[in-house]
């Protein structure tokens, strides 16, 4: 155990109580990024193909900029401050958020020299908490993926239980950082899932909260309706911790939620006996469009998968918990192509900014036509992943298949929230306070299975992103491993603004586990580095 | 044979609107055509990644003052939505808009022309941000464009009309009937040289009786009424030239070419373009709850028509003076203060002051009306002295311009040349009197039938009197004496 392996919330009880400084603190994590992460992502892309047992969560290490923080932490200290509920905790953050002179690149050729004049409102709110940030994290280009492998920053993230495998994403390199020990805390954002499928494969817990409870303030913008930021930590406390931080209304953000935040820690530990727990058969398959015709077909999940989620269905049981089961949830299967349809028209607009005019990559090739000069520097500036979304954002959007597609996903979304609501609804059949499910279909792919069939890769976030549509919140737990050794997540979903009620079963589900074989392993990458 | 042509016209207006800060951050409204370049910009009106827009209120305050002044209907919930396109002036690539579901609907305006009153139809109003400015520079080894993004997100209301008009007249009557409300309602200062207020007819012509509207073109970049009626008058005249030689109209759009006084094609578009509008994911619906439009409803200001209607009945005004002194609502207050000032002045003759010689000596001074120049209450003790007869109307007049350049009091103007005038009846008796001893064939003719020299003995006494004289007084003493020698005789 070295201080990078210690859970943020007791960092800062032994910062606070000087027992270590911050500065040792950052000096500790900056040894583990120094061990384990290897060549940070570049454009450049040379020599990751030789590390292929290192993590390269980072894009941008601000090492000096983590040290003058943490400095004026322990000044505060000494001076009998008190610098915040996150005093000294490293934290990283994915690349998609703006951070005053600092490197802003979304993952992306097109912003690969961008340096943001200001800095999003979650991070500002986790310094101003005390949090130390480390620097930026690797993600899918513009967050577009489930794998952080089509960032054009490479070596992309590797997964820290098998470095052969991905991540996950787009949040894959503040997940693996958190499991690889390089900070305890990073910011995310989940879209369709990108906080909780990594936080699954990586063995770590990821929440999206409620859409609108944390501002999306300097969040670079992919489906604008869909996007929140959320914690990514290794414990259900320190998620918690960070929400806390985070969380709340932003005159900045109209679309942030002027609804008091809950104390998350207050009734952390609180029993849970009493609440019902749903269990929905429409999680325990996976529906996709027939590639050979119409309709659909269904798989259902490996069974390591539905077991790990059996199991801790029977736990929470065992803490008085009422397990009710075979709760429908009609309109799951239609979540991704109403994601796709919705995800993307909201792209193509969020990406029209990037025409070289006025920051970020222009083409250097001489033209003397407008147009010639958005075409180039778009043509070369974005990669594959932010093409494809353009073009089907361009398509579905088109005034005459508008109605066709997006009128149409909307009302899907309606039907999605209508789900959810019967099941949460207190005089309903159901009356559930969260509904238990996988997290993933799958456990962490090879790298390169997948990548590049976006539609595949794209069900990989069934099970997460009926809560993107819904707005509700949800959390990915750690619940044990598959046969291959890699991680399985379980994820808990809830009504609007229920984050203290996720995170409190997340925690009892944590504590009635904490004596299991599985919770004393340690990703691979470490071994040999923790000592 | 001459068919007649039958233009329809429907007007889109862009009026800025007045708020201190911009429509969707804090930065500060600059004067753009002032201002340096890029001083009032931050990274949500730059387009910056991550930055997210926060409606301002004050914003919808005044494109609500506009939707009811306008009576539109005001539907609970407007939404905006993105317009999306490219251009080095629209930092993020789309602009905020409002679409299908605008601020307000289906109102109406009335205007004044020299066939009577009509009233224009307003299709929608709605809320969305300006662009930058760009500024194309020519140079050796080719030009360049500069971006001012002083103007991008400044709010700009959209006002769109039904094709209701007809005349180059009407569209004048209607684009002036909309500045003057603009004005009164505080929003927007009318000011077309600045391109605050911008106004795009979009015309066609066709067959009289025929049941289908022609092809239209739009007319952009007016910066003046003059330009506006003058576009409109030339697009009629070349529409129907066209039809009467059976071409065809091309739908364009077009710019107006002040020193060809004619509207000249603009660079058309490649292809129609698709906005692929969809709602503005960023800002939640506009909801308005009727307390809050019955709150704005119940601070307009009286409007510019109900004041002009009030005017007539009120003061007995001629429909022409009354538009005249409400198009501009601190000409009217000036009217009816300076009315309340000399309660005793006949409205119609104080019109005339401010109409007439008022307004031609600010005119000549090349300034805006500043009621301030000659206060109201100024103008009322000047109107008093001339309707009491202190001074007569010439006098008046003069003494006005002296007001003017120097800003005294009338009647301190009056004390010190000695310009009042004389009325005593004794006084103009003996003047006369002494007129018509000093003119002794003129008399003699007049007695001897030559009547009309009456005329001329009156001016006579007047400049004896050096103008100062009570016409009336002189008129009736003048015919007393002759009647008194025609007697004598
Ligand atoms: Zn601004």
């Amino acid at each position: 155990m070295q201080l990078c392996d210690l859970p943020a919330y007791q960092l800062v009880e032994m910062i606070k109580r000087r027992q270590v400084s911050a500065v040792e603190v950052l000096e500790s994590t900056l040894q583990r990024i120094q061990a384990v992460d290897g060549l940070p992502g570049s454009l450049a892309a040379e020599g990751g193909a030789l590390e292929t047992d290192k993590v390269h969560a980072f894009i941008t290490l601000t090492a000096e900029r983590a040290r003058r923080q943490a400095e004026q932490v322990d000044e505060a200290i000494r001076a009998g401050e008190d610098p915040g509920p996150l005093a000294g905790v490293p934290f990283t953050v994915k690349d998609i958020f703006c951070v005053r002179d600092t490197p802003s690149t979304a993952g992306s050729r097109i912003l690969a020299n961008f340096v943001a004049p200001y800095t999003a409102t979650p991070v500002a709110r986790m310094e101003a908490a005390g949090g130390v940030m480390l620097g930026k994290v690797n993600l899918d280009e513009f967050t577009y993926g489930s794998s952080s492998e089509s960032s054009a920053f490479q070596p992309s993230p590797r997964n820290p239980w098998d470095t052969s495998r991905v991540p996950g994403g787009s949040s894959g390199g503040c997940t693996a950082a958190v499991a690889a020990g390089e900070g305890p805390l990073s910011l995310g954002t989940d879209t369709a899932g990108s906080i909780r499928q990594p936080a699954a494969f990586c063995g770590v817990v990821g929440m999206k909260p409620t859409y609108g409870r944390v501002s999306r303030y300097g969040l670079i913008a992919f489906g604008s309706s869909l996007d929140c930021p959320g914690p990514v930590a290794h414990q259900v406390r320190d998620a918690a911790l960070m929400l806390q931080a985070i969380a709340g209304r932003d005159p900045r953000d109209a679309t942030a939620a002027n609804i008091p935040v809950e104390d998350y820690l207050a009734r952390l530990e609180e029993e849970v006996r009493g609440l019902r727990i749903g269990l929905s058969p429409d999680y325990f398959r996976i529906t996709y469009p027939d590639p050979q015709g119409e309709g659909f077909r269904q798989e259902p999940l490996p069974a390591a998968i539905s077991d790990a989620v059996m199991r801790a269905a029977g736990r929470l049981a065992e803490l008085g918990a009422d397990i009710v089961e075979d709760v429908p949830m009609p309109h799951t299967r239609f979540g991704i192509p109403a994601y796709f349809v919705i995800s993307r028209v909201e792209a193509a607009s969020n990406l029209h900014r990037y025409d070289g005019v006025k920051y970020g990559y222009r083409t250097p090739d001489y033209v003397d036509d407008l147009n010639e000069m958005y075409r180039r520097t778009r043509a070369q500036g974005f990669g594959p992943q932010p093409k494809l979304r353009i073009l089907m954002g361009m398509y579905v959007s088109a005034a005459q298949y508008s109605q066709q597609y997006y009128t149409l996903a909307l009302r899907v979304r309606t039907l999605i929230r209508g789900d959810f609501e019967a099941a949460f609804d207190p005089a309903g059949r159901y009356r559930l306070h969260a509904l238990l499910t996988p997290t993933t279909p799958t456990t962490a792919f090879p790298i390169g299975d997948v990548y590049g069939d976006s539609v595949l890769m794209q069900y990989a976030d069934q099970l997460t992103v009926p809560a993107n549509h819904a707005g509700i919140p949800g959390i990915s737990l750690p619940a044990g491993f598959d046969e291959a050794g890699l991680p399985i997540g379980v994820q808990l979903l809830g009504p609007d603004f229920s984050e203290a009620l996720l995170l409190r079963l997340g925690r009892a589900f944590e504590m009635v586990t904490a004596e299991d074989a599985w919770r004393q392993r340690q990703p691979p990458v470490l071994n040999g580095v923790r000592g | 044979m001459n068919t007649a042509y039958e233009p329809t016209i429907g007007l889109e207006i862009h009026a800025e609107l007045a708020t201190s800060s911009k429509m969707f951050c804090a930065c500060t409204v600059v004067d753009s055509t002032q201002a340096e370049p890029n001083i009032a910009v931050c990274p949500v009106c730059a387009g910056m990644p991550g930055v997210l827009p926060v409606l301002n209120q004050r914003a919808v305050e005044f494109g609500l003052r506009v939707a009811l002044a306008l009576e539109c209907e005001i539907p609970p919930t407007s939404i905006f939505a993105r317009k999306n396109y490219f251009y080095p002036d629209l930092p993020k690539g789309y602009q905020i808009s409002q679409y299908d579901q605008p601020l307000a609907r289906n109102g109406r305006l009335a205007i004044l022309t020299s066939q009577g009153e009509r009233l224009i139809r307003v299709r929608r109003v709605h809320l969305e941000e300006d662009t930058g400015k760009l500024t194309h520079v020519a140079a050796e080894g080719g030009g360049y464009s500069l971006i001012d993004l002083n103007r991008a997100g400044v709010p700009l209301l959209e006002i769109v009309s039904e094709p209701d008009l007809h005349t180059a007249e009407e569209v004048r009557a209607y684009a002036m009937a909309l500045r003057s409300l603009l004005r009164y309602l505080g929003v927007n200062s009318g000011d077309m040289q600045k391109g605050v207020l911008r106004i795009e007819p979009n015309i066609s012509v066709r067959p009289a009786g025929s049941q289908e509207l022609g092809t239209r073109s739009e007319i952009k970049n007016l910066n003046s009424f003059r330009a506006l009626e003058r576009s409109v008058d030339f697009e009629i005249r070349r529409q129907s030239e066209l039809l009467r030689q059976g071409k065809p109209v091309v739908q364009e759009t077009r710019g107006w070419d002040e020193a060809a006084d004619a509207t000249v094609p603009q660079r058309s578009k490649e292809e129609a373009h698709d906005y692929r509008y969809f709602p503005e994911p960023d800002l939640p619906p506009l909801a308005l709850d009727p307390g809050r439009v019955e709150q704005v409803r119940g601070r307009l200001p009286e409007l510019p028509i109900a004041r002009l209607r009030r005017f007539q009945e009120q003061y007995g005004l001629n429909a022409y003076d009354a538009q005249v002194l409400t198009a501009e609502m601190e000409v009217a207050d000036y009217f009816e203060a300076a009315l309340a000032a000399a309660p005793g002045a006949a409205p119609k003759s104080l019109a005339n002051w401010i109409t007439g010689e008022l307004f031609a000596l600010t005119n000549q001074a090349g300034v805006e009306f500043d009621p301030q120049r000659v206060p109201a209450q100024a103008l009322a003790g000047l109107v008093q002295m001339v309707a009491s007869g202190a001074i007569n109307q010439s006098t008046g007049k003069a003494v006005l311009a002296e007001m003017f350049r120097s800003g005294r009091p009338a009647a301190q103007i009056v004390a010190e040349r000695g310009l009042e005038q004389i009325s005593d009846r004794g006084k103009i008796a003996s003047l006369v009197r002494e007129t018509l001893e000093a003119h002794p064939q003129q008399v003699k003719a007049y007695l001897n039938g030559k009547e009309t020299l009456a005329r001329w003995l009156f001016g006579q006494v007047m400049r004896a009197a050096q103008g100062q004289a009570n016409p009336l007084v002189v008129q009736e003493e003048l015919e007393g004496q002759l009647q008194r020698l025609k007697k004598a005789r």
